[in-house]
């Protein structure tokens, strides 16, 4: 590797050193900054924009100066309903059932997911034999891709797999798991655990070992019970570390796409299609491409992104301070 | 109650086994099991040929038909063992099949041909592996194309990554410079627009670039992250000032400072944001997915998806194609595992 970048960097170095005599060493941390800010500024910031434009424009052009201007409408078709509750009310139905979906996803997967993550870092941090090993085994799904963990568990799942073949061989009889709505979400929401558990894992465990252990032997000296333990001195002295792996379960549960468009595909019908799902198909699968409408949606998934990740560097920032 | 709690909180042993340790060993094993046998069980299956597949229940093991080789005959033939009829107990050769009765002959004396009903007998069957679904993919697919496109990306993704992050860390680590609060605010609200959020005008911005269907427009617009600047500025911080001071009395230049002092210095921040660039662009689908549309330019995780679509019953290839795909990766973890984890525990992920 360094046989290619040594000449590369000696390259580069000729007008880094014209720069350096022309700006002044200072002014010369600007040039350093130029291709990250540069990359930043054309698909990050501008696509903010941009965003903004498509978002109020309609038409099934990608081209922004073809696009006729219609106002707060593509805003209108997704948010006329009768009844929030009920998106069969709504005109835009599919993008009622993708929030819906997601909301109870989000729930049930962060909610169960960070529950047995807890769980196991509070045994994984116990006098546990192998603990490297066991830690290694909860985390390696992480590294999985989603690809990869949707085929895993549709090939295990399968009407002839060996999932039905267990259930078969002690008496309980298959089911076609992906065929009927409700066990696909709940399948869903299993494999999403499973893929992910190992990351928070992780996290909380690092939190439970930066408690001071004299803290404990306090307690024990005080002969306080180890419930009370548990409750007053490990729950108060974890929760910063929760309170982050909560908001950032929460960013990355919002969007989900990957493993499941690979495992349901959203179906069966649209029973788990989430909402970054609804943008893809929306702007990107279908015939016409409704880039308008997929803005508008990505607008208000920002916003609710941008509240948690405000929240996420408040916990950050304050952790740091306290 | 209470011993349940003590089994929560407890963090020492206390030198004998009570029935919390066997709850947690229990859990700890059940963990053990539901994480590795899905991938297990997927190796163990991508060696079954497409008729073992099919058997339900399925076995543990791949196991496929014993064949013999007999003279005058060009292909192996299929061994069976009688169970009933007149050749009882021997193992026989198919030469044909012909509705409900077979023609077989003895390997040992194969010039005679017997005629046997095909529900006196069974497939005699041992454990072996199919890797015809292996090499299967590289005659039948063009799965050479995917995993070079995939590789090529990847490694090409994260250098420029490595090195762009590196040089905005560097600027906004050593220093001192009017606006760089305003620089550092910037970086951190490029932390609130995470792609799935901007694929509309991305789609816009990598197809007026002329970038569609071809792998930079995968590689470019992720290039430059959030997450590996902070990384890297916080190590970079920690370099002492003094050493730069020295180089710079030797007359070495700003870019040289930075290739020959920062850069080895910081080689182990860099190594963790190298690992996370890998895993990150390996594992990547929703843009791969929105840029390239040409099946020649799909990565692995493309083309496993859409082959998934197309070969739903050729689960085979499809099972050894997969197993392919999370090799790298499974490589990369066995030898890093101890950067990874440290790795995602100091970023929280991306």
């Amino acid at each position: 590797m360094l046989v290619i970048l040594n000449p590369l960097m000696r390259i580069i170095e000729i007008p880094m050193m014209a720069l350096q005599r022309l700006l002044g060493v200072n002014r010369l941390a600007w040039v350093f900054l130029l291709p990250n800010l540069l990359l930043f500024g054309l698909f990050a910031f501008l696509p903010v924009i941009l965003n903004l434009s498509y978002s109020l424009t309609g038409g099934d052009n990608v081209l922004l100066e073809a696009r006729p201007y219609v106002g707060g409408r593509n805003f209108e078709t997704l948010t006329s309903c009768s009844s929030f509750l009920d998106p069969n009310t709504c005109i835009e139905d599919k993008f009622w059932r993708a929030v819906w979906n997601t909301l109870w996803f989000v729930t049930l997967q962060v909610g169960i997911m960070v529950g047995f993550a807890l769980l196991t870092a509070i045994i994984l941090n116990r006098d546990i034999r192998a603990r490297g090993f066991f830690r290694s085994v909860f985390f390696f799904p992480v590294l999985l891709s989603p690809v990869v963990v949707a085929l895993i568990w549709k090939w295990i799942l399968q009407r002839e797999g060996v999932l039905n073949a267990f259930l078969d061989w002690i008496g309980i009889g298959g089911f076609n798991w992906l065929i009927d709505a409700e066990w696909a979400f709940a399948w869903t929401v299993f494999l999403s655990v499973w893929a992910h558990m190992g990351f928070y894992t992780l996290i909380l465990l690092a939190g439970l070992q930066a408690i001071p252990r004299d803290v404990y032997e306090a307690a024990l000296m005080d002969r306080a019970s180890p419930w009370r333990t548990f409750r007053r001195i490990t729950l108060p002295l974890l929760s910063p570390t929760m309170l982050v792996v909560l908001v950032l379960a929460l960013i990355k549960g919002v969007q989900t796409f990957d493993e499941v468009y690979a495992f349901t595909g959203g179906g069966p019908g649209t029973a788990t299609t989430f909402i970054i799902q609804y943008i893809y198909e929306e702007g990107f699968a279908g015939a016409p491409r409704l880039f308008g409408l997929a803005a508008a949606a990505s607008l208000m998934v920002a916003i609710v992104l941008v509240v948690l990740t405000l929240i996420q560097l408040w916990i950050n920032r304050r952790n740091v301070d306290g | 109650m209470a011993n349940l709690w003590s089994m929560l909180t407890a963090t020492r042993g206390k030198g004998r086994w009570d029935w919390t340790d066997w709850v947690s060993y229990s859990y700890l094993f059940l963990g053990v099991f539901l994480m590795f046998f899905p991938v297990i069980w997927l190796v163990l299956s991508s060696f079954k040929t497409e008729a073992d597949l099919q058997r339900y229940p399925p076995t543990f093991l791949p196991y496929q038909q014993e064949t013999v080789v007999v003279d005058g005959f060009d292909e192996p033939l299929p061994l069976f063992r009688m169970t009933a009829g007149d050749y009882e107990g021997q193992t026989l050769a198919q030469l044909r099949r012909v509705g409900l009765q077979a023609q077989m002959i003895d390997p040992a004396n194969p010039g005679e041909r017997l005629r046997v009903s095909i529900n006196d007998r069974e497939p005699v069957q041992g454990v072996a592996l199919a890797l015809e679904n292996y090499t299967g993919l590289f005659e039948r697919f063009n799965f050479l194309r995917f995993f070079w496109n995939s590789t090529f990306i990847t490694v090409t993704a994260t250098l420029i990554m490595l090195l762009v992050n590196a040089m905005a860390a560097f600027a906004l680590s050593k220093y001192e410079f009017r606006g760089r609060t305003t620089v550092l605010l910037l970086v951190i609200g490029t932390l609130m627009i995470p792609q799935t959020v901007v694929l509309v005008p991305l789609f816009l911005i990598v197809s007026e670039l002329g970038m569609l269907n071809s792998l930079w427009g995968v590689i470019i617009p992720g290039a430059a992250t959030p997450t590996g600047v902070f990384l890297l500025r916080q190590y970079m911080i920690t370099i002492p000032d003094e050493i730069l001071d020295a180089a710079r009395m030797d007359k070495a230049s700003e870019w040289k400072i930075f290739w020959r002092i920062i850069l080895p210095l910081s080689a182990p921040a860099i190594a963790v944001l190298a690992i996370l660039a890998i895993m990150w662009r390996w594992n990547d689908f929703l843009w791969p997915l929105i840029v390239l549309t040409q099946s020649e330019n799909f990565t692995l995780q493309l083309a496993l998806n859409s082959f998934q679509g197309e070969l739903q019953t050729d689960w085979s290839s499809l099972l050894a194609m997969t197993v392919l795909t999370l090799l790298p990766i499974a490589a990369v973890f066995m030898f890093l595992q101890k950067y990874i984890a440290t790795g995602i525990a100091s970023t929280g992920g991306k």
